[in-house]
C-alpha cells in the first residue's frame, strides 16, 4: 500500500516534471481527460500511434535531406507532417524543432535543415524515452498511477 | 485507410446536438484517434478517413448521411482545399478545416473556399463541442432564403425544416430528400450561398442565377478577361442593383471549377476518348482532378458527356461512361433520384440528341469559349440511347417531359422547365441555357402550360383549364380582396415575363385556387413567391369549408402541382 502510493507519488512528480521541463504542454493533459472507461489506455494508446507515424516521416525526411539539390518543399511537407503529430500529443520541444526546420527550409537553407534536423530527432528520442519511462512506471503504480489531474 | 463506426441512415433519434454525424478526414493517425474520442465524448457518431478519396466516396454513397465535415488541409491524395471546394458543391455541406499551420494566407484561403471554420491544430474538445452550430447555422439560412427566395423550389424542402425548429429534432439532409427536395441539394447548388460572408447580419436574399443574370456574368468575365478578373469588376460591368460582390465573388469561383472541369475534359478528349488510366497521373496535375477522377469513376452506361459552359453551349460528345452534367461546377450524378437536379439528366440527353443534329455555332451568338466541340462519334448510338432513356427515367422525369411538348418554343424565358427532345434545335439550345441557369428560377408562361404537370420544380403557376374553376369559384363566397390579392401577387411571380399571363378573370380565379390551397393549409404549402401571403393566410375560416370542398372536385380532375410533399404555410 504504502510502496503504492510511494510509486503513485513518484508517477506524478514525474509527469509535472514533464510539463516543468517543457517536453509536454497542455495538449497530454486534453490526452488524458480523454481517457476514460472504455479507453482506459487512451493515452498510451495514442502516443504509441505516434510513434509509428513519426518513425515513418523520420526515415522520409532522412532519406530527402540525403538527395541532391534539397527538395524543400517535399522537406517541408514531411516536416510539416510531423510537427502536426508532435502537436497530438503535446510534444513541446519537438513541436518548436519542427517549427525551426521548416523556416529553414522557406528560405532554402540546406545546411540549417539538415542541423535542425538533428535536434529534431535529439528531442524525439529524448521524448520518447521520458514517455515510455513514464508509462512504464505509471504501469506499475496501478491503474490509477497514471491520473493526476492536479494541475 | 477508413472506417466506419457505425451506421448513420437513420434519423437521430437523440435531440439535437447528440447525434451530430461527422465526418472526420485525416491522413494523421494520431490526431484520427483523437479527434474520434474528442468527439465521441461530445456524444457525436463519428466515421473516420485517412484520405479525401475515401471521404468522397462516403459522402457520396451516403448522400444524406453526414451532417458536417472535419478535415485537414494537408492530405496526401487531394488537397484538403479541393476537398472542401468539392464537398460544398456537391453535398453543400459545412465543412471546417484543421491544420497546424495557423498562417493568415492559409486561413484566408480556407474561407475563400467555403470553411465554414478553420482550427488550428493542437485542438481542444471544446472547439469541437460548438461545431454543431455550423449545421444549425446553415439550416437556419436555408429556411431563410427560401422565404425570401422568389422561386419556386422554396416549396419544398422546408418542411422538414420547420418540423425541425418545431420539434428540437434534427432532421438530417436524408429526411429532406424525399423525391421533391433534390431541391434542397440543386437549390443549394446553383444558388449563390456565400457561406462565410460575415457582413450579412440579417435575412440573405438568395441570389438566383438565372439564364440572364448568368449571361450577363459570363458577358462580363469574357470582356474583362478571363485572366483579369474579379469580383469587383464584373460586379461594376454586369450593372445588376442588387448583386453584391459576395454573390459575384462565389459565382465567380464556381465558375472557375467549372471551367477547370471542362478544360480538363477538353484535354482529355484529345486523347482519344476517355481511358481511365489515363486520367490518373494527370489528376494530380490539375487543378480540378479530383473532379475528373470522380467523374470517371461513376461510369455509367451512357455514351458522352454534355458539358454547358455558362452562356457558352459545350457540348462534347465524349466516348464516355460518365454520365454527369457539370453546371456550374456542381456534380450531378445519374445516381440521384428524381427530382429538380434530375431535371438536368433528361436535358443532358436530350443534349444529346441536338449535338447530333449538329447545332451550328451561329445559333450561339453568346457563345464566347472557343471551344465549342460538337464530337460526332457517337453519333450512331446517341439517338436510341437518349429516347430510350427518355422513356425510362423516373417517374419525376418523365413528367417533366411529358409538359413541355406543348410548350410553344418562343415562351422560353428563363424557365427551368425541360423541353421535349423532338423539338428543334434552337429550343433544346435555349432549354440548356436555361437549364444551366439552373431549376431555382420558375417563372413559366402561365398561360402556356395547358397541362399541369407533376414538377416538384414547382410549377405552381401552372394552371388548369379555365373550365374547371370557373363554376367553382363562381360558388363560392369568394373574398374579393383575397383575388385582389393574388392578382397583384400574380404579377409578382410574373415579373420576369413582360406581359400579364392572365387574360380573363377566370385565370386570376385560378391562380387564386391555388394560392387559396395554402390557405386551407390542406397541404402545407409555401408561396414564399408571394408578398401577399400573410394576406392570403388571413382568409376568414368560413371560407375554407366551401373552398375545400371544391378541392375535392378539381383533384378529380387533374393533378393539382401545388399541392405537393413537403410544402407548408410559412
Amino acid at each position: 500500500m504504502e510502496r503504492n502510493n510511494q510509486l503513485q507519488r513518484q508517477v506524478a512528480l514525474m509527469r509535472q516534471s514533464l510539463f516543468d521541463q517543457g517536453y509536454l504542454d497542455e495538449q497530454f493533459v486534453q490526452l488524458e481527460e480523454l481517457q476514460d472507461d472504455t479507453n482506459p489506455n487512451f493515452v498510451e494508446e495514442v502516443v504509441t500511434l505516434y510513434y509509428r507515424d513519426s518513425a515513418r516521416l523520420i526515415a522520409s525526411i532522412e532519406q530527402a535531406l540525403d538527395k541532391s539539390p534539397l527538395d524543400f518543399n517535399k522537406l517541408d511537407s514531411y516536416m510539416h507532417q510531423f510537427k502536426g503529430s508532435s502537436s497530438s500529443i503535446g510534444g513541446r520541444k519537438v513541436k518548436t524543432e519542427c517549427s525551426q526546420f521548416r523556416e529553414y527550409c522557406r528560405t532554402g537553407n540546406g545546411e540549417g535543415c539538415i542541423r535542425t534536423f538533428q535536434q529534431v530527432k535529439r528531442e524525439y528520442s529524448t521524448l520518447r524515452k521520458k514517455l515510455e519511462a513514464y508509462f512504464q512506471l505509471a504501469r506499475q503504480a496501478g491503474p490509477r498511477g497514471a491520473a493526476s489531474r492536479s494541475t | 485507410m477508413m472506417e466506419s463506426s457505425k451506421g448513420f441512415s437513420s434519423p437521430r433519434s437523440h435531440a439535437f446536438p447528440a447525434g451530430l454525424r461527422v465526418l472526420v478526414v485525416d491522413d494523421d493517425p494520431t490526431w484520427l484517434k483523437i479527434l474520434e474520442k474528442m468527439l465521441k465524448k461530445c456524444s457525436y457518431e463519428v466515421t473516420t478517413c485517412g484520405l479525401a478519396r475515401d471521404a468522397l466516396k462516403l459522402l457520396r454513397e451516403r448522400k444524406g448521411g453526414y451532417d458536417i465535415v472535419i478535415s485537414d488541409v494537408n492530405m496526401p491524395d487531394m488537397d484538403g482545399f479541393k476537398l472542401l471546394e468539392l464537398v460544398g458543391l456537391e453535398m453543400d455541406l459545412p465543412v471546417i478545416m484543421m491544420s497546424v499551420d495557423g498562417e493568415t494566407s492559409r486561413v484566408k484561403k480556407g474561407v475563400q473556399h467555403g470553411a465554414c471554420d478553420y482550427l488550428l491544430k493542437p485542438i481542444r474538445m471544446k472547439e469541437l463541442r460548438n461545431i454543431w452550430q455550423h449545421v444549425f447555422r446553415k439550416r437556419i439560412h436555408e429556411i431563410r432564403d427560401i422565404e425570401s427566395h422568389e422561386g419556386l423550389e422554396g416549396l419544398q424542402v422546408t418542411k422538414s425544416g420547420y418540423d425541425w425548429l418545431d420539434d428540437g429534432h434534427f432532421f438530417s439532409g436524408e429526411d429532406m430528400s424525399t423525391p421533391a427536395k433534390k431541391r434542397k441539394d440543386l437549390e443549394n447548388k446553383h444558388d449563390e450561398k456565400d457561406l462565410t460572408d460575415p457582413s450579412s447580419s440579417t435575412k440573405k436574399a438568395r441570389v438566383v442565377w438565372s439564364v440572364d443574370l448568368h449571361q450577363k456574368f459570363v458577358k462580363a468575365v469574357n470582356q474583362i478577361g478571363y485572366d483579369k478578373v474579379g469580383p469587383k469588376k464584373i460586379l461594376d460591368l454586369m450593372n445588376v442593383p442588387w448583386l453584391t460582390r459576395e454573390n459575384v465573388a462565389s459565382h465567380l469561383q464556381k465558375y472557375r471549377l467549372y471551367l477547370s472541369r471542362l478544360q480538363k475534359e477538353n484535354d482529355l478528349k484529345s486523347y482519344g476518348g476517355m481511358k481511365h488510366s489515363d486520367l490518373n497521373p494527370q489528376d494530380s496535375a490539375r487543378a480540378s482532378s479530383h473532379q475528373n477522377s470522380i467523374n470517371f469513376q461513376q461510369n455509367d452506361a451512357t455514351n458522352g458527356n454534355l458539358r454547358f459552359a455558362g452562356n457558352n453551349l459545350l457540348i462534347q460528345n465524349l466516348n464516355s461512361k460518365s454520365n454527369e452534367i457539370d453546371t456550374r461546377g456542381a456534380i450531378i450524378t445519374e445516381k440521384s433520384g428524381p427530382g429538380i437536379s434530375h431535371s438536368l439528366s433528361p436535358l443532358e440527353q436530350e443534349m444529346k440528341s441536338t449535338a447530333l443534329d449538329s447545332i451550328t455555332p451561329g445559333s450561339f451568338s453568346w457563345r464566347e469559349v472557343p471551344e465549342i466541340q460538337f464530337h460526332q462519334e457517337n453519333a450512331g448510338n446517341q439517338p436510341e440511347d437518349c429516347f430510350g432513356r427518355m422513356a425510362g427515367p423516373t417517374g419525376g422525369l418523365q413528367s417533366h417531359v411529358q409538359v413541355d411538348q406543348l410548350l410553344p418554343i418562343t415562351s422560353i424565358s428563363s424557365r427551368a422547365q425541360l423541353p421535349n427532345p423532338i423539338e428543334t434545335k434552337p429550343l433544346n439550345v435555349d432549354y440548356a441555357i436555361n437549364s444551366f441557369a439552373q431549376a431555382s428560377v420558375v417563372k413559366t408562361r402561365i398561360d402556356s402550360f395547358p397541362v399541369p404537370t407533376k414538377s416538384h420544380i414547382g410549377n405552381q403557376q401552372t394552371i388548369q383549364p379555365p373550365s374547371i374553376n370557373t363554376p367553382s369559384m363562381e360558388s363560392q363566397g369568394f373574398n374579393p380582396s383575397c383575388i385582389t390579392n393574388l392578382g397583384s401577387s400574380r404579377r409578382n411571380f410574373s415579373s420576369t415575363t413582360t406581359e400579364s399571363p392572365f387574360t380573363s378573370p377566370d385565370e386570376i380565379l385560378q391562380v387564386g385556387w391555388h394560392q387559396d390551397y395554402s390557405c386551407l393549409g390542406l397541404q402545407n404549402i409555401e408561396f414564399p413567391d408571394f408578398g401577399d401571403l400573410p394576406i392570403i393566410a388571413g382568409i376568414p375560416a368560413h371560407l375554407y369549408t366551401p373552398l375545400k370542398f371544391d378541392y375535392d372536385q378539381l383533384s378529380d380532375q387533374s393533378e393539382l402541382p401545388v399541392i405537393n410533399q413537403g410544402l407548408f404555410i410559412a
